[in-house]
């Protein structure tokens, strides 16, 4: 049985980076990962990281901007670790070798976001989740030694000890089929968002919400499941991401009589308001007729110098190049919003501790909560590295304290039951797969996504519970051991099903607007009743409800214009 | 919506059968991708035809594959586009891309399809494991880890940050957009002929660590990749990876950008390659064309104030190389034996345009090379310009479309 002290889940920026903190407090460290490291989704964050790390910037600014961001739902005290540490963060990043864009003097140069109340992000081109992770995978290669890495390994479920403490996991070698079962002294789970339970998506085919689910079913709380948001620019159809970094560079947005519309909706910060208010925005403006025949707006970086352009956007060149055919520093080109993030997820303390002992998780799978109701644009890089940091070296310390407790063999047994179920249903006894996967998808964004009501998020959650049933009979074709995609998209399924599950639930109990989840038919705020977390628990009849506290340190709800 | 079919060569490893061709219809549009296609047949038809794929997007690099013969990603490459390829391709050769030379199986087979299959097969120079999938670990990362892929950086780090020159960093960039895809390795013609060559892939990760000002270890890394026999000197210029390459990296722009740091060290290329390079700007510079009779001896014997100054390793070289000119001669491989007489070159009209460039060049203090490109972005820019210009005339257009 391979053992590690201390093993990562998922290796995107926040699983390599807390194996790469646990490794340097000397504990012996596995990483997981079921696609290889540098195909992880954190490639596709393009804009840049936050830091108030310039000397007329504080980091009560960055953490006041991400709380009102947040719509008051963010916990305080979990927002002040974050923005404090984001400095150190950031000159540790550059000196491992991150070619972060640097200003004339040769020092480190920042560009605006939406929802900042300074230029405080930094950014290597638009490339820059891609640029961090290849470096932070350089790193993993130089401490090889330290750290194992198990590439193309796919996680099936937790292993619990006695006391109910986490001491493995199962896993499948991708490559062979092989199941094995890992020791563990502290599991971190980093297995990102859960992009795809909606379609379309800016999320690669992998967010399929496997740790948030995997944490679910052992038993630990889900927090703020129903916050999930829209990113205002993504390609119609496709939901390709077009970074928010555009319009930090100047470019509008506009309607289809050409007018720049949100200076209806945000006269101060413009294309700059938070996410959240801008995809409503550009929905509303959609919705009323002001939009293209293909249910679109027009996202104008024409208005942005063509070299800054180059320098600075080049991937949005080739995307709307190859994606859109488009030239982008000629014309216009049109967007949507489109899902995009899983604010909510495992709820996790400061140090990435979840409700159960030797179960941490960090980045978009967990919720800590930093983001609230809403995340402002360049804050999840920063998440996973901060928070995948503190796990990381919490992990460390909690192995260093405690012996392995061998896991039970069962729980092995169990998945390979699971598996042999899978491969025994004979061809045409159900559904296939994919056909779930679609009726899934289309269902959550025509009913849970920019604007919702009760009648739609409970129709959602209707069907949901009917293809979890389908689920359960439908076949797979392929029955073989070396790489078998069709086996492993069977059982991410099964995880994004209780994940559609638990947003319907979460977003049905909550009768407020706020941040990403807005209830036409309650939409006003209500800091009354709802200035509070959802969690949510499974149990045989589905998640159990229940409340938390948001904790306020220095910051007052207050009312949120831009 | 538009119906395709796609031939994939497939290999079922646990089937005990070799590799073979099947054929999938699809139906979608043309402005959806060669993997939009295979998905759905995936999805549709067949589960277990395998193919690693993430983002859709071209920045995980999980799809390299070969559509029509050509090394790329499959997420990148609109099937519309593949299509007028696969047409262009049979049109031109009557043969498709796809070698006969295992069974075909599938739908496509028999039914008259839409138009001639788009070939897909797995990346090349990598062993395949499963239908699309290669194995990627015993190729292309070992060579990744056998360059230090990682900064080695001096001393203790600063307080702040590292203060260097922003174009250094603009620079490195470039090979920083490599997303390790592998459709460069893929397409290598130098290491179908040398497996052991590192490579272009590594060689441009190389370079992100010489071209760091905060890397330390500078020549150290220079004189490991030069003395390599499957090092940098192993490249053959023959662009394959350019071409290939989804993110603009150009490896061998960047294998170049090596071998110019590993000359300024003062590091022996063997193969006469920077000597050649030299030369061969010097030729043009002075005559405003190649003047191949003194292409040798200034490769050779570089003339120095009216001396030569023989190189003996270049000449070493020379001698070496002689049956080889002999075979060229034979063949008739080198039949303008004239050129090689000095003083018969031809005089050419633009001689002194060519002269005028070299000039602009040095009064600009621009870099004069033969094979980096600039920014792409600029490039991109000059082209548009460029394009609108030639539309304008006639002449222009017929150029363009007469080909």
């Amino acid at each position: 049985m391979p053992s590690h002290d201390v093993l990562v889940i998922g290796a995107g920026l926040a699983g390599q980076r807390a194996a790469l903190a646990a490794a340097e407090e000397g504990v012996s460290v596995g990483i997981i990962s079921k696609v290889h490291p540098v195909r992880s989704h954190s490639n596709a964050a393009q804009g840049g990281i936050n830091a108030a790390l310039n000397p007329g910037d504080s980091w009560e600014s960055h953490a006041f901007d991400t709380i009102k961001g947040s719509d008051y739902l963010g916990d305080q005290d979990a927002v002040e670790v974050m923005t404090r540490e984001a400095p150190e963060e950031i000159l540790h990043l550059e000196h491992l070798g991150v070619t972060f864009h640097r200003n004339e003097e040769g020092k480190l140069g920042t560009r605006a976001f939406g929802g900042a109340s300074a230029a405080r992000t930094y950014y290597v081109a638009d490339i820059t989740g891609q640029a961090i992770m290849h470096v932070l995978y350089e790193q993993l290669m130089k401490y090889s030694e330290q750290i194992a890495r198990y590439e193309e390994w796919f996680c099936s479920s937790l292993a619990l000890d006695e006391n109910g403490e986490c001491c493995g996991v199962v896993t499948r070698n991708v490559a062979d089929g092989q199941m094995e079962l890992f020791e563990a002294k502290s599991v971190i789970l980093c297995t990102g968002g859960n992009g795809q339970v909606w379609r379309p998506t800016t999320n690669a085919l992998i967010c399929t919400g496997d740790g948030i689910a995997m944490a679910y079913r052992a038993g630990a709380k889900l927090m703020d499941m129903e916050m999930i948001q829209y990113h205002p620019t993504t390609l119609a159809g496709k939901g390709f991401l077009i970074t928010e970094g555009a319009r930090g560079e100047g470019a509008h947005l506009l309607n289809a009589n050409g007018e720049r519309f949100m200076e209806k909706y945000a006269p101060n910060k413009m294309e700059l308001a938070s996410r959240d208010v801008v995809s409503r925005a550009e929905q509303t403006e959609i919705n009323e007729g002001r939009g293209f025949p293909d249910g679109t707006v027009a996202l104008d970086i024409t208005v942005v110098p063509k070299k800054r352009v180059h320098e600075a956007l080049r991937e949005i060149v080739l995307v709307g190049r190859d994606f859109a055919g488009v030239d982008i520093t000629r014309e216009p080109i049109h967007i949507k919003p489109g899902n995009h993030y899983t604010m909510g997820g495992v709820k996790t303390d400061i140090d990435g501790r979840t409700d159960i002992p030797g179960l941490y998780s960090a980045g978009e799978t967990a919720c800590v909560s930093v983001h609230g109701g809403n995340r402002l644009g360049a804050n999840s890089l920063l998440d996973t590295l901060i928070f995948g940091k503190r796990s990381g070296r919490d992990a460390a310390a909690r192995a260093k304290r405690n012996d392995y407790t061998r896991p039970s063999k069962k729980v092995l047994e169990d998945e390979e039951n699971l598996v042999a179920n899978l491969m025994s249903r004979e061809k045409g006894s159900g559904r296939r797969i994919s056909e779930i996967k679609l009726e899934l998808g289309q269902t959550m964004d025509g009913k849970v996504a920019v604007f919702r009501d009760e009648a739609g998020i409970q129709e959602a959650l209707e069907i949901v519970k009917r293809l979890k049933e389908e689920a359960k009979t439908a076949y797979i074709d392929d029955h073989g051991s070396v790489f078998n995609q069709d086996l492993i998209a069977a059982i991410e399924l099964g995880y994004m099903l209780d994940n559609a599950e638990c947003t319907c639930v979460a977003a049905l109990e909550r009768k407020e607007s706020r941040g990403a989840q807005y209830r036409t038919d309650y939409p006003e705020r209500n800091d009354e009743e709802w200035l509070k977390h959802i969690d949510l628990e499974r149990t045989d009849d589905g998640p159990e409800l229940s409340y938390s506290e948001v904790t306020i340190t220095q910051w007052e709800p207050q009312e949120r214009t831009y | 919506m538009a119906e395709y079919t796609i031939k994939v060569r497939r290999f079922q490893p646990e089937s005990g059968e070799g590799p073979y061709w099947e054929q999938f219809n699809v139906d979608l549009d043309p402005s959806l991708s060669v993997l939009d296609g295979l998905l759905q047949a995936k999805d549709n038809e067949d589960g277990s035809l395998a193919v690693r794929c993430s983002c859709r997007a071209a920045i995980c690099g999980s799809c390299g594959m070969k559509v029509n013969g050509q090394s790329t990603l499959g997420c990148k490459t609109q099937i519309g586009e593949a299509q007028e390829q696969a047409d262009k391709m049979v049109g031109a050769t009557g043969v498709s891309a796809a070698v006969a030379d295992s069974p075909i199986r599938g739908e496509g087979a028999d039914l008259g399809s839409a138009g001639n299959p788009i070939v897909i097969e797995p990346m090349g120079n990598m062993p395949v494991i499963k239908d699309l999938i290669t194995d990627m670990e015993s190729t292309h990362w070992t060579k990744i880890r056998r360059v230090t892929p990682w900064l080695l950086p001096h001393g203790e780090p600063p307080e702040r940050e590292y203060i260097v020159d922003p174009e250094s960093m603009i620079d490195i960039t470039q090979s920083m957009a490599c997303i390790q895809c592998g459709a460069c390795v893929s397409s290598c013609l130098s290491m179908e002929a040398d497996p052991g060559f590192i490579g272009p892939a590594a060689l441009a990760k190389a370079y992100r660590f010489v071209g760091d000002p905060r890397d330390a270890e500078t020549q150290e890394r220079l004189h490991d990749l030069a003395e390599d026999p499957h090092g940098i000197y192993d490249c053959t210029h023959c662009f394959s990876c350019i071409d290939a390459c989804p993110k603009g990296v150009a490896p061998m722009d960047q294998i170049m950008r090596l071998r110019r740091r590993a000359g300024e060290e003062g590091i022996e290329d063997p193969n006469s390659g920077h000597d050649h390079e030299i030369a061969f700007v010097k030729i043009i510079e002075k005559k405003g064309t190649l003047d191949e009779s003194l292409l040798l001896q200034e490769s050779f014997a570089p003339g120095v104030k009216g001396k030569l100054k023989p190189n003996r390793r270049a000449i070493r070289e020379m001698i070496g190389s002689i049956p080889i000119a002999i075979r060229g001669i034979k063949t008739g491989k080198m039949r303008s034996l004239h050129k090689l007489i000095p003083g018969v070159h031809p005089k050419l009209p633009d001689q002194d345009d060519v002269k005028a460039i070299f000039k602009h060049a040095e009064e600009h203090n621009e870099e004069f090379n033969l094979y980096i490109k600039g920014e792409e972005g600029e490039l991109a820019e000059e082209d548009v310009e460029k394009g609108i210009e030639r539309s304008a005339e006639p002449a222009g257009q017929e150029a363009d479309s007469g080909q």
